[in-house]
């Protein structure tokens, strides 16, 4: 059983969204990024994304490849990433790693899922990948028991959420905008037809991200979606400092529970 | 032209054996798909492909000539031959492609393009492309490279393209790709990625490469026509890859002639200042296909090294990576000094002042010369050196008269 469902599922019962939070490993370095996470889930985070910092990530925006870079200038290994997925999940809370493909195919792809599991991780998601070209990792994740979180986007067929949403396990991942993270804001009403596609297709929760940044938002899409996904809003509020990313984690924590 | 061009070729899913496929965000799939289909309607249309040869003939100046280059031979010591892309309408193999793709933008119904470009070439031939068929134009540069190649920027400019310099990363070709991937998944309902070059995810190696296989079904021809018999040995410089499989496709299953890739040496394999991707021999993922990728052991992609900007790329398409990898094709690094000293020999011997990246394929012809007195050699010479003055300007260091009349 995933603990990721189950952190939706809680947060269901409580006729709310789950927030889902994201900051990169290593950023501003692996100590402070897991001081970071593990302030966003006592703030109140349901769910943890610990992004791996890779050197030509697609689907980012300025903000997150900035944070990336600077965490790959100051010497980011891909087994920190570990390190920190261990202390996050240490808390209870469901902790994935949001990555991009190469660095998993190149660590070999049972052997990363192996390490995951071993430090405690939920799973995977995987931006820059649909599930047509990750079989390997699909076997490996359920040899593993972890979860496998694919992307749905607006411009996906019905044909493809459908299929999508068969290999995804813990939720699925649907984009909040057609774009990068931390550029445009998504709205309700554009992400609903996406969200009510999907569900059209899955039992699984699912999650809105990209573009996402404000509690109001948080609010807004609560209403559609089972969770809300927030990662450059984060990434912008940790350089001025814990409490300012304890301050932004309520805002978001009180926006899912408004709607 | 034909879509299944030899057995060499990818299945429906754009895999080359092991290599290719589609690595990319399920927000590009639908766009990838779209273009795969218009792509192959088009090519199956006898009214597109006409349209297409008739451009390049009226204005590109295709087909380019091949051309025996009689001094240079005899100095080898075997015939050289020289497929002259260098005289094309902006100076290179690059306008067949970018003229193939913004055709079947229009096609499309789409009205705009996005490229990336390295030192500017496939940029400005985009730029071009753009501006013959009235399509909105956007190139994305890395900002290293803008600083370097000033004179293409203006030329981007001139043309009407707007040109935006990367930041990001290692601020070259590689984040220039990014960022133009970024564009594309937020502007991909009227937008057209003119993808630079025979790598990429499924459609692009193999759209690519029919757009440009013009090269070696020419010179293939040609070499029969003039010389009557088909070459010995064919060589082309690989970046990305795009001359060179243009060059190859036609000859693919010509058992008897052997196939040469040669990639950027650098300041020497040995010194890892390079860009010799299938050398090194590394599989990996980068920009949407499997291929063979310089990265580190975290699969971090690490930077390329040449003196050549054209051949300066971490990947490589996905066919060179199956050709090497079944052994149809022969893939050689050619360092930086050699490729200069070909660019030389050919200035000097034939009038022929060739494209830095072309002089990695002269230069590794030239090795393959002395294996093979005689025989005879056909050398994809992709582009033409105007844009490459200022480097040899500093690496003969040149730009001084000789003498001074007067006092």
């Amino acid at each position: 059983m995933s603990t990721t469902s189950t952190a939706f599922a809680t947060a269901k019962a409580e006729g709310r969204a789950a927030l889902v939070g994201y900051l990169p490993a290593g950023f501003p370095d692996v100590e402070g990024s897991i001081q970071a996470l593990t302030a966003m889930v006592a703030a109140g985070c349901d769910v943890i994304e610990v992004g791996l910092p890779y050197s030509d990530p697609i689907m980012d925006g300025p903000i997150i490849q900035s944070a990336v870079q600077q965490a790959l200038d100051a010497g980011f290994r891909l087994d920190d990433v570990f390190r920190v997925v261990e202390a996050v999940a240490a808390t209870g809370t469901p902790t994935l790693v949001m990555t991009s493909w190469n660095p998993v195919e190149r660590r070999g792809v049972e052997r990363f899922a192996q390490q995951l599991h071993d430090a405690g991780g939920a799973g995977l998601i995987t931006p820059d990948i649909t599930p047509d070209v990750a079989q390997d990792w699909i076997a490996a994740a359920d040899a593993h028991d972890l979860d496998k979180v694919f992307l749905v986007a607006p411009s996906s067929t019905d044909e493809r959420i459908a299929m999508t949403t068969s290999s995804c396990r813990g939720f699925v991942y649907a984009t909040g905008i057609m774009g990068v993270t931390g550029t445009t804001q998504a709205t309700a009403e554009g992400v609903a037809p996406l969200i009510a596609r999907t569900k059209a297709t899955t039992q699984l929760p699912v999650g809105v991200g990209v573009g996402v940044s404000t509690g109001a938002q948080a609010a807004a899409l609560s209403a559609y979606a089972d969770g809300v996904i927030v990662g450059s809003a984060f990434v912008r509020a940790l350089p001025d400092g814990l409490p300012a990313l304890a301050a932004l984690t309520e805002e978001l924590a009180q926006g899912v529970r408004r709607a | 032209m034909t879509t299944a061009s030899s057995s060499f070729g990818a299945d429906e899913r754009g895999w080359f054996g092991d290599f290719g496929g589609r690595f990319m965000p399920e927000a590009l799939v639908a766009a990838l798909d779209e273009l795969t289909v218009a792509w192959q309607e088009a090519m199956a249309d006898p009214r597109f492909v006409a349209d297409f040869e008739q451009i390049l003939r009226e204005y590109a100046g295709v087909p380019s000539p091949l051309y025996h280059a009689e001094r240079l031979s005899q100095r080898a010591g075997a015939r050289i031959l020289l497929k002259r892309e260098d005289l094309n309408h902006t100076g290179a193999h690059k306008i067949r492609n970018v003229l193939g793709q913004a055709l079947l933008t229009k096609r499309m119904g789409k009205s705009r393009v996005i490229a990336e470009t390295g030192a500017g070439q496939h940029g400005v031939a985009s730029a071009t492309a753009a501006a013959y068929f009235g399509l909105d134009c956007t190139v994305y540069m890395g900002s290293v490279d803008t600083k370097r190649q000033a004179l293409n920027v203006a030329r981007m400019n001139l043309l009407g393209a707007k040109v935006v310099a990367v930041d990001s990363g290692s601020a070259t070709l590689k984040d220039a790709i990014n960022e133009a991937l970024r564009d594309w998944v937020a502007s991909v309902d009227h937008t057209a990625y003119l993808f630079g070059t025979a790598a990429g995810p499924h459609p692009f190696p193999s759209m690519v490469r029919e757009f440009c296989r013009g090269i070696g079904d020419e010179a293939r021809a040609q070499c029969l026509e003039q010389y009557g018999v088909v070459p010995d040995a064919i060589a082309a410089c690989v970046g990305g890859g795009s001359n060179a499989i243009g060059l190859f496709t036609a000859f693919l299953d010509d058992e008897a002639v052997d196939i040469y890739g040669f990639e950027a040496g650098g300041e020497g394999y040995d010194t890892g200042r390079h860009a010799a991707t299938i050398h090194a021999g590394e599989r990996g993922v980068l920009h949407g296909a499997r291929t063979f990728v310089l990265q580190d052991e975290d699969g971090q992609t690490t930077e390329s090294h040449s003196i050549s900007a054209g051949l300066d790329y971490p990947g490589v398409g996905p066919q060179h990576a199956h050709l090497a990898d079944v052994q149809r094709a022969t893939y050689l690094p050619v360092t930086d000094a050699e490729a200069m000293d070909a660019m030389a020999l050919l200035a000097r011997t034939e009038g022929i002042i060739p494209a830095i990246e072309s002089a990695h394929a002269l230069a590794g012809a030239l090795r393959l010369a002395e294996e093979r007195p005689g025989q005879t050699i056909l050398v994809n010479l992709s582009g033409r050196g105007d844009k490459d003055m200022g480097t040899a300007l500093e690496y003969f260091k040149l730009g001084s008269p000789d003498e001074e009349t007067g006092s």
